[in-house]
């Protein structure tokens, strides 16, 4: 019998559980590879040959480079190991967060401002669905 | 007998640490949340603790997907802080306490608990924030600090009733300890808070607010809440909050708030924080 996975119907939510780690293996280990300094030199020198070191698939490798990190979690990335990537970029880990969401990064900003994103109907599993 | 007389929770959020490292603690948008911690700066230079039991989890950095331990007790002497992708946080080496450890690791292993033993470990933001919002920017930390590492980056992370009752192990642990030792247990992470996806930014105060209620006068009940609940109200990384309740096990059931703290936003995290004594 199949593990039941209601966490998977949370709305604009992945859950890195087991299956998605191991779909996301070397996506994730090369993210952990660029915790050290020489190694992000190199990928920042030449993304795709860096990445071709990885026996990650294509779709992982495009999704690196496209920063597209709502595509790299649904090829089992997880968000603290996609950090790696962005904190390379020098990039903090809001504006990250804004590129998943459609907006822009001062909309994201200001709504964070405002008491962040209210959760209601259209973004919670309810109880009775 | 070394015995637990407080404990502390707080949100963990890396931009604190770098709001702290950067000297941008009294602009507009961190002075509400620094003016939070306040309290717990003074109260702890009088607490003194001569040991804190750290339980935090580790952000994929010692730990990646080749090693994951559901609960994991560090013996060493000392930790580094890690380079998690911008360079180690400016903050002094944490000292561990390796025989209180060990002991700790003993009790707890032989009372069901499997921790695994840890001695090489890189701390990252989840543990050296915490340090920074109670101690300040100390040359050294003044107290030894025994990290307790929880995996809640790869699910399932265990049940809050699990953490609840490993806290309840903890504090027996440190019971038979023999040297008179005072012990503080803090518990970090959360608040509500989601990292990713087109969900990212979630917060919710009325969940956040309950928790808050309910860590301290509910905690039984609160041990049963499920996961999914923690996920789909509080944010993919709200669950961290079920560390919250390896703190609240190791305490008496009875206790004074001698702060209680909420604040929104510190990047893209809700802040709740507890200073509590047993009574």
């Amino acid at each position: 019998m199949a593990i039941d996975k209601p966490y998977k119907n949370v709305p604009g939510t992945t859950i890195f559980d087991a299956d998605m780690a191991r779909l996301g293996f070397h996506l994730n280990q090369f993210c952990m590879s660029l915790m050290k300094a020489p190694n992000r030199e190199k990928f920042k020198q030449n993304e795709k040959a860096y990445l071709d070191e990885w026996p990650m698939s294509e779709a992982q490798k495009e999704a690196v480079m496209a920063r597209d990190y709502n595509q790299m979690m649904s090829h089992g990335g997880n968000i603290y190991f996609l950090a790696k990537i962005f904190s390379s970029d020098g990039i903090s880990f809001q504006a990250a967060a804004s590129t998943m969401t459609g907006m822009t990064q001062e909309e994201y900003a200001q709504m964070m401002l405002s008491g962040g994103r209210v959760p209601d109907s259209s973004n919670t599993l309810q109880k009775d669905s | 007998m070394a015995k637990i007389k407080a404990g502390v929770a707080t949100s963990h959020v890396p931009a604190i640490g770098a709001a702290i490292d950067n000297g941008l603690t009294q602009n507009d948008y961190w002075k509400p949340l620094f003016d939070g911690y306040e309290y717990a700066k003074e109260w702890i230079k009088i607490q003194k603790p001569d040991v804190v039991l750290l339980v935090y989890n580790d952000h994929a950095t010692a730990f990646d997907s080749n090693l994951v331990p559901t609960f994991a007790i560090a013996t060493g002497e000392e930790f580094k802080p890690a380079d998690e992708g911008w360079g180690p946080r400016p903050v002094p080496n944490v000292q561990g306490h390796p025989e209180f450890a060990s002991h700790i690791a003993q009790s707890v292993i032989q009372d069901d608990f499997d921790l695994t033993v840890v001695n090489t470990l890189d701390v990252d933001h989840g543990l050296t924030v915490p340090l920074s919002l109670m101690f300040g920017q100390p040359e050294n930390w003044p107290c030894k600090v025994i990290p307790i590492a929880v995996n809640v980056v790869l699910y399932p992370t265990p049940s809050g009733q699990r953490c609840y009752n490993l806290g309840k192990a903890l504090r027996k642990a440190v019971e038979s300890f023999d040297e008179n030792l005072n012990v503080q247990i803090w518990g970090t992470g959360g608040m509500s808070h989601q990292l990713q996806g087109p969900r990212a930014g979630l917060i919710n105060k009325e969940f956040d607010n309950a928790f808050l209620d309910d860590i301290v006068n509910d905690p039984e009940n609160l041990a049963l809440k499920p996961h999914l609940d923690y996920i789909n109200l509080a944010g993919s990384e709200g669950i961290e909050l079920i560390m919250w309740l390896i703190m609240r096990g190791a305490l008496n059931d009875n206790v004074d708030v001698k702060q209680r703290f909420y604040h929104v936003p510190a990047s893209n995290t809700a802040v709740g924080h507890l200073v509590l004594e047993n009574k």
